[in-house]
């Protein structure tokens, strides 16, 4: 069988830069490096996992985001996926959740598929509910935050783990799957996967191309508005003892004069 | 005055304490209206009742059980198509978020997740989130559509406001899309006895230091004394020495206690995502240029395997 596998990923700022936003309240992508999203290269593993062991298996990588979010791609087809789609319109600055799953959507209409493999969240606005708008909108089965997948027979099974239970989940193709950090460790990109991603082809394709108006994304498509984004102050440092014997009476000390006690 | 929906969060009845902080949450905007899907509505609905659900809309189906997400999907979305809501209010688990998310779409309307705070706004309800591993605090809001809204727990105290709580019969006509994930089997997760980790006052958490399954006994003594929840860091849980479900950070769960006690964890930023908008903070590492340091109001620098101990059996001395 052949199996047209689509994965979406992000590229965010680092997490361990200063990020920040803009002035018009958008996450800045400027001042801290990006990269493809940390939870994403889980869904990379995962659908090349699933194609090593599947005959005919394609995967594609998409993205929407700007100019720079092709390096999420590059890293995705380093890692060993087929080829890359990178949608990009300067009227995507500032699309919401929804109106990113709709180009999304249109995106992965276009290339085509069979399954949908997505990270748990973005590591930037780290909503997780992009996988489950997809699904809405592509209207197929979603089978989300798993921490176990596998793919035979027209099916996609796996498990997840919620607050009060494991459930163990099944579902026909087409599907959108979602996979946790708890699948399995992301493979780094060889020599040879590094040197091999260069031939790979990436399209670039703008709204026009997806048939999406314009005003329906970006900052006026949106239907939420921040009003506004304040720096947290940080911690102030407090007490700080050295264990000489007495440290955790000390500490119990604090804890009595806090009321925790 | 306008209804408020809140979907209510609950195992076979029992009402999850999330439920009734969103209720608190709701009574700002308008009067709040709860949904109950499955089993335990009876049971429920004088708890919700005493938080102030004015109606409790229910609706007991063996989709809600059998198939993942959409059946609920379905129901709050009759809900909405009977109530005409200013809002709805969501539990931010990840059934929660999936089910707000689905229904905003279908709604055309705008969604907010992870909400902290809510409060009633000349356009609508505003939503304070804590973003960027708690860097920023942000408030907003919806311009379109009915808000819907997920929120955190912990986000408020829940006090009760007797109301009326009339139960009244929901009638949900499933769509196609709502058998598509079958919910094959469920195990439940065993009790360990403690607090729910995002629903505790304190928490107690550690790390690397920790150095091993076995040692966890020694954070699990202190959480026991302090009748806390234990967490574990994301290395802690990599290694295999905690469950995935205890763990406190980006990727985990995010906490907001009274107390956070932190042991053996050094603090990356993947951690601190999840525990610093703790109301306070304290540590114990044997590293004294550890980030955690920058975060706390009282640390040890130190041994956990003797101040942890150490600690129990004082907290113990003095709760006698």
């Amino acid at each position: 069988m052949s199996l047209r596998i689509v994965v979406c990923v992000k590229y965010v700022p680092d997490a361990s830069g200063d990020r920040a936003f803009t002035e018009d309240l958008t996450t800045d992508r400027e001042s801290v490096d990006g990269l493809l999203s940390e939870l994403d290269e889980y869904a990379v593993e995962q659908a090349l996992q699933i194609a090593g062991s599947t005959d005919g298996a394609e995967v594609t990588v998409v993205t929407v985001g700007p100019e720079d979010a092709e390096d999420a791609v590059r890293k995705a087809l380093q890692m060993g996926a087929d080829k890359g789609v990178h949608v990009e319109d300067d009227d995507l600055h500032g699309t919401d959740a929804l109106g990113t799953s709709l180009v999304l959507a249109a995106a992965i209409e276009k290339t085509g598929y069979d399954l949908v493999v997505c990270g748990m969240a973005s590591t930037d606005g780290v909503m997780g509910v992009l996988p489950a708008l997809l699904a809405e909108r592509l209207r197929v089965p979603q089978v989300t935050l798993l921490s176990e997948v596998a793919v035979a027979d027209g099916a996609v099974t796996g498990r997840r783990d919620g607050d009060a239970a494991s459930e163990q989940l099944s579902a026909s193709l087409p599907a959108v799957v979602s996979v946790t950090d708890q699948s399995g460790e992301a493979r780094y990109p060889s020599f040879k996967g590094i040197m091999a991603a260069k031939k790979k082809p990436v399209e670039t394709w703008d709204l026009d191309d997806l048939d999406i108006e314009a005003d329906t994304v970006g900052l006026t498509g949106a239907w939420s508005a921040v009003e506004d984004a304040t720096a947290r102050p940080p911690r102030t440092a407090g007490e700080i003892v050295t264990d000489e014997g007495e440290g955790g009476k000390q500490l119990a000390g604090y804890l009595a004069e806090h009321k925790f006690i | 005055m306008a209804e408020v929906l809140v979907l209510v969060d609950h195992v076979d009845g029992s009402v999850r304490k999330p439920t009734l902080e969103l209720l608190t949450l709701a009574r700002r905007i308008g009067d709040p209206v709860a949904v109950h899907l499955g089993p335990g509505a009876d049971e429920a609905a004088s708890v919700l009742a005493e938080y102030g659900a004015t109606r409790v809309l229910v609706a007991d189906a063996p989709e809600f059980a059998d198939y993942l997400v959409v059946p609920k999907v379905d129901a709050v979305e009759a809900a909405v198509a009977a109530v005409s809501p200013a809002a709805v209010l969501v539990p931010s688990s990840s059934d929660g978020k999936e089910i707000a998310a689905r229904l905003a779409l279908r709604l055309e309307s705008g969604l907010i997740t992870d909400a902290v705070d809510l409060t009633a706004g000349d356009e609508g309800p505003v939503a304070t989130q804590s973003v960027f591993a708690a860097g920023f605090t942000t408030r907003s809001r919806i311009t379109r559509g009915t808000p819907v809204i997920t929120v955190k727990p912990n986000s408020t105290s829940p006090e009760a406001a007797p109301a009326a709580g009339a139960v009244e019969q929901l009638e949900v006509a499933f769509g196609e899309l709502a058998t598509g994930t079958t919910v094959v089997s469920r195990t439940p997760r065993a009790s360990t006895g403690r607090p729910e980790l995002t629903e505790a006052a304190i928490v107690v958490s550690g790390g690397r230091g920790v150095n091993g399954a076995e040692n966890f006994a020694l954070i699990e003594a202190l959480a026991d004394s302090l009748g806390a929840a234990v967490g574990a860091s994301r290395a802690a849980v990599d290694a295999g020495w905690y469950p995935h479900a205890s763990q406190v950070g980006q990727t985990g769960k995010t906490v907001s206690p009274q107390l956070y006690v932190a042991a053996g964890i050094s603090g990356a930023i993947q951690h601190r995502a999840g525990m610093q908008t703790s109301k306070t903070i304290v540590a114990v590492n044997k590293d004294s240029e550890a980030p955690i340091f920058e975060l706390v109001d009282f640390g040890v620098v130190g041994d956990l395997f003797t101040v942890v101990p150490a600690l129990t059996d004082e907290v113990k001395n003095r709760k006698g």
